[in-house]
């Protein structure tokens, strides 16, 4: 995209229509949200839950997984992560809210919002805009750069 | 046995893939769409449109359906109630999610892409999800 020259469109795209089919294939074939942060809780212990634990973990570890074979298949660019410290706050933060509202990205975002579930779109909405103002106050601090 | 456990774990290996296949498991890339106000990257948002359209049409299949193909019933959430947990709890997410670029997702798809880091995402994740269980003990 000439306005985005660092944008994505093909594979994000492409990428998007695989977790549909991850989510549709979860839907249809088990009867169950893929929530990913969920499942993983599931799958840990941490979380109480009907899915048995075998398949929580069948799915948690095919994550890394998928990810692998995708790997294999198609090169991508390196990834740039931050530091621990940033890590350890992040996923502390993640882990706890997370469980306080009942879902991700995934759970939420994408079961959710496609299914029109009220309580769904009012966390996208609301995980969005503190993602979003979380790196804009950063930037303005210069934190993380 | 194998019905029970081959559907999730065909589901995320697809997720997986779709997720480093999207750019999600480059935790530049999120905060770069996450950077609304600077250098924008659209891409999560064609990441999302094309999970979105699947995922809609998936639930028109379900309307159709009896119950599951490989499960006895449907297991799906019936809370409608907008409460201040769902709202505190994803906005606690969501910073958490600007600050590094991740979320549960790409965090577990991530260990075999930059191990070390991922690895210690996920245990913080893990941690934070047990501070929570033994703040709120119902």
């Amino acid at each position: 995209m000439a306005a985005f020259p660092g944008a994505d469109p093909v594979g994000g795209l492409l990428g998007g229509l695989l977790i549909g089919l991850a989510g549709a294939l979860m839907l249809l074939g088990a009867g169950r949200i893929a929530g990913v942060s969920g499942i993983f809780a599931r799958a840990t212990g941490i979380g109480t839950g009907s899915m048995d634990r075998t398949a929580a973990w069948a799915f948690v570890l095919g994550l890394p997984l998928g990810a692998l074979l995708l790997g294999l298949a198609v090169a991508k660019e390196p990834p740039s992560f931050f530091d621990w410290p940033y890590l350890v706050v992040a996923g502390l933060l993640v882990g706890f809210g997370t469980r306080l509202g009942n879902g991700c990205t995934s759970g939420h975002g994408v079961c959710g919002v496609s299914r029109l579930s009220g309580r769904s779109i009012v966390a996208t909405l609301t995980f969005m805009a503190a993602g979003i103002a979380t790196v804009a106050l950063m930037n303005m601090m210069g934190v993380g750069q | 046995m194998i019905r029970r456990v081959l559907p999730p774990l065909l589901s995320g290996i697809l997720f997986g893939a779709g997720l480093h296949l999207g750019g999600m498991t480059d935790p530049a890339r999120v905060r770069g769409f996450l950077d609304l106000f600077g250098d924008w990257d659209p891409t999560l948002a064609f990441v999302m449109g094309g999970a979105l359209v699947v995922m809609a049409i998936a639930w028109r299949f379900r309307e159709r359906m009896e119950k599951p193909v490989f499960g006895d019933k449907w297991w799906i959430p019936t809370k409608t109630d907008l409460d201040p947990r769902l709202v505190g709890g994803a906005a606690i997410f969501g910073i958490g999610w600007g600050v590094a670029g991740l979320c549960p997702g790409p965090g577990l798809a991530a260990l075999v892409i930059e191990p070390a880091s991922a690895a210690i995402f996920v245990a913080a994740m893990f941690g934070g999800m047990f501070l929570h269980r033994i703040a709120t003990p119902d």
